[in-house]
């Protein structure tokens, strides 16, 4: 990468602060190779990964499904342990934490989940799950907890009278909204909203999209949001992360992605996604193929890539800034 | 020109512990050759049941109370169970949404599509797997002759999903029934299935049900749309009429509803939402079954319920609000 950019790029970064600093972060499984299986075989589901979350921002992150974005997830939260790189919040490196100092980080960081079916405990009331985060913190006696989780549940959207009831009375929008209150208890900096909406039916996605925006504000958050339907990333997101194959193929500004994709995965995503404002629009040539494992040579997206020379052959792109905010992993982007 | 299929006041009912429910009550639909109609609505609508009560493949507490099925002039509602089977995967399939739940998984996939293939004709086994290979080869997989010896867990979704229109086009359907073909996919996968399912219609002028819950694959692959809200149809049309002017106000809320991202929504922009959600089947309102979420509910709409008029030409709406402002 050229050192001068490089730099230039993080001068611009610091200048805006930065909630989360992820440097060539790192996660490799092992599949197989056992008795029955002839060799191990390695799934880099993050495979060195640069990326800045500032505060105040909602950074969307999109890709395909084995794409490595809920791995990155799981590694920000320390859920799984890196096998490199480093994660620096608010200049503390979060991978040599203290359990103390883990416990005080997670409280900053909160996470929001897909499945509001499997993610709330279906012997606890609602009132309780949501009070439960601030007994584990020992942040108030009794009294204050359940008053702070009584506000929360109005705050978002939720009666008092709601309190008691169990998870199975609600629907699954409503239960969207108890794991949202959860991740609020602790009044965190950062919330990773790992597809929060893709569980929930049209009508149902719509208010829990404005509620975490509205929440956003008042509570002055920083999300990370999770999804691969580009449409919602669209709607929430201030930039957007592509991910392919356990790397950031592009980030860009909201607009700019939208408007002008350098990466050919982005475009074939932007092809693929199908919409109502354009009814019979024909699906684009470059739909092809489907995601494998990343190479060990070249890019990881040539096999797909309608693009492609003999440089992707060889030659592992990297991720290089191309336009104001805006990076791209592809040799031939800004050509093609 | 006589509809493929025409079904006429449909009502599928379920005897559950907490009493009798209609999961579909009074669909009207018809449908031509080589035509695709979409079925949208959200979960627990009736789009499925409605999909299950044309193949008769109800579970065991549910049945078919009132109307008929007229497949090219027979009501399949009267067919005997064996008759029935013979039309099952011949001239009626069906996919579903979860392919590897589908196939099953300790027989190769072309033994599985020979066996669908030696079902409904017959075709000596050796022919039934060679015939499997070419299917593979006309849904899009590569290496067709080594992919029929392969098992369900060697194939990625989206192949697994093309092995099933593989076999649901085994014996040339007339007509196949889609159920969420593509809600498990990722979009660049959806995008390939769908144009698969369109280009296969076209070749072997098929009619096509496909229901989904997403009103983008709809405007992708649909002519015809029909919109359910709580077991009823509540619009229906062309696909262009659809989309240009909604008349049912709970299509409206779909359409406006869906963060589309191309009218370049700025970053403060809220979404427009439906209250409240969809009413329990066992306590229905007596009036319109959307008045409780309308914005434009009235008096009348709490007391009756519409009926499906049509609004403008060949465009179906059940609303009393929409009704009255084409009268004006």
């Amino acid at each position: 990468m050229q050192p001068a950019l490089l730099r230039k790029g993080r001068q611009k970064i610091n200048m805006a602060s930065v909630l989360i600093d992820i440097q060539k972060l790192e996660k490799k499984y092992v599949l197989g190779g056992g008795f029955l299986q002839n060799r191990p075989r390695i799934v880099r589901a993050v495979d060195g990964i640069d990326l800045q979350i500032f505060e105040g921002e909602t950074l969307g992150l999109v890709g395909e499904s084995g794409c490595g974005k809920s791995t990155l997830a799981k590694l920000l939260m320390r859920l799984e342990e890196p096998d490199g790189g480093s994660v620096i919040f608010k200049d503390q490196d979060i991978l040599s934490l203290s359990p103390d100092d883990l416990k005080a980080y997670r409280s900053r960081v909160q996470m929001i989940f897909q499945d509001p079916y499997s993610s709330l405990n279906p012997r606890q009331s609602a009132i309780s799950i949501i009070e439960e985060p601030l007994t584990i913190h020992g942040m108030g006696d009794r009294r204050q907890n359940r008053e702070v989780s009584l506000k929360l549940m109005n705050k978002v959207g939720l009666s008092s009278e709601q309190a008691g009831r169990y998870p199975h009375e609600f629907s699954g929008g409503q239960r969207q909204r108890i794991g949202i209150a959860r991740a609020l208890a602790l009044q965190p900096s950062l919330i990773i909203a790992d597809e929060p909406v893709s569980a929930l039916d049209a009508s149902i996605q719509a208010q829990i999209l404005n509620l975490l925006k509205d929440l956003k504000k008042d509570f002055g958050l920083t999300y990370l949001f999770i999804s691969h339907d580009l449409n919602v990333i669209r709607h929430v997101s201030d930039r957007i992360a592509v991910m392919y194959l356990g790397h950031i193929v592009e980030l860009a500004g909201k607009n700019d992605l939208y408007r002008e994709p350098l990466h050919p995965y982005t475009r074939m995503l932007l092809a693929a996604m199908p919409s109502c404002d354009l009814p019979g629009k024909k699906r684009d040539a470059i739909v092809r193929g489907e995601a494998r494992e990343s190479d060990d040579e070249g890019c990881n997206f040539k096999d797909r890539c309608v693009y492609k020379t003999s440089l992707c052959q060889t030659t592992k792109p990297l991720l290089k800034p191309y336009r104001e905010g805006g990076w791209c992993a592809c040799h031939h982007a800004g050509t093609i | 020109m006589q509809p493929l299929l025409s079904i006429e006041n449909l009502k599928t009912v379920f005897s559950t512990a907490r009493g009798e429910i209609r999961a579909v009550d009074g669909v009207s639909v018809s449908l031509a050759s080589g035509e695709t109609l979409g079925v949208v609505g959200e979960s627990g609508c009736g789009k499925t049941m409605l999909a299950l009560s044309i193949m008769r493949l109800l579970p065991p507490n549910g049945r078919v109370a009132e109307g008929s099925v007229l497949f090219d002039g027979i009501d399949l509602l009267s067919l005997t169970e064996a008759d029935m089977r013979k039309k099952r995967g011949s001239d009626i399939a069906m996919i579903f949404q979860e392919p590897m739940t589908s196939l099953n998984p300790v027989l190769r996939i072309g033994d599985q599509i020979a066996e669908a293939i030696r079902l409904h004709q017959n075709v000596p086994a050796k022919e039934a797997l060679a015939r499997s290979a070419e299917l593979l080869d006309e849904v899009g997989i590569p290496q067709p002759q080594r992919r029929v010896r392969d098992y369900p867990h060697q194939m990625s979704g989206g192949m697994r999903q093309r092995v099933m229109i593989a076999m649901a086009m085994s014996c040339h359907p007339r007509l196949l029934l889609a159920d969420e073909p593509t809600t498990a996919l990722d979009v660049t996968i959806q995008a390939q299935i769908l144009s698969l399912i369109s280009s296969l219609k076209e070749k072997n002028n098929m009619a096509v049900i496909l229901i989904t819950h997403d009103l983008g694959v709809v405007a992708e692959a649909a002519q015809k749309v029909a919109v359910m809200y709580a077991g009823k149809i509540v619009e229906t049309s062309d696909m262009e009429k659809l989309f240009a002017n909604p008349l049912h106000p709970y299509t409206r809320g779909l359409i406006e509803s869906r963060p589309s991202g191309c009218s370049a929504a700025g970053g403060d922009e809220r979404l427009k939402t439906i209250p409240g959600t969809v009413p329990s089947l066992y306590e229905l309102p007596s009036g319109c079954r959307f008045s409780e979420r309308c914005d434009l509910a009235e008096n009348i709409c709490r007391q009756a319920q519409p009926e499906l008029v049509e609004i403008e030409e060949g465009h179906f709406a059940a609303c009393f609000v929409a009704e009255r402002a084409a009268k004006n």
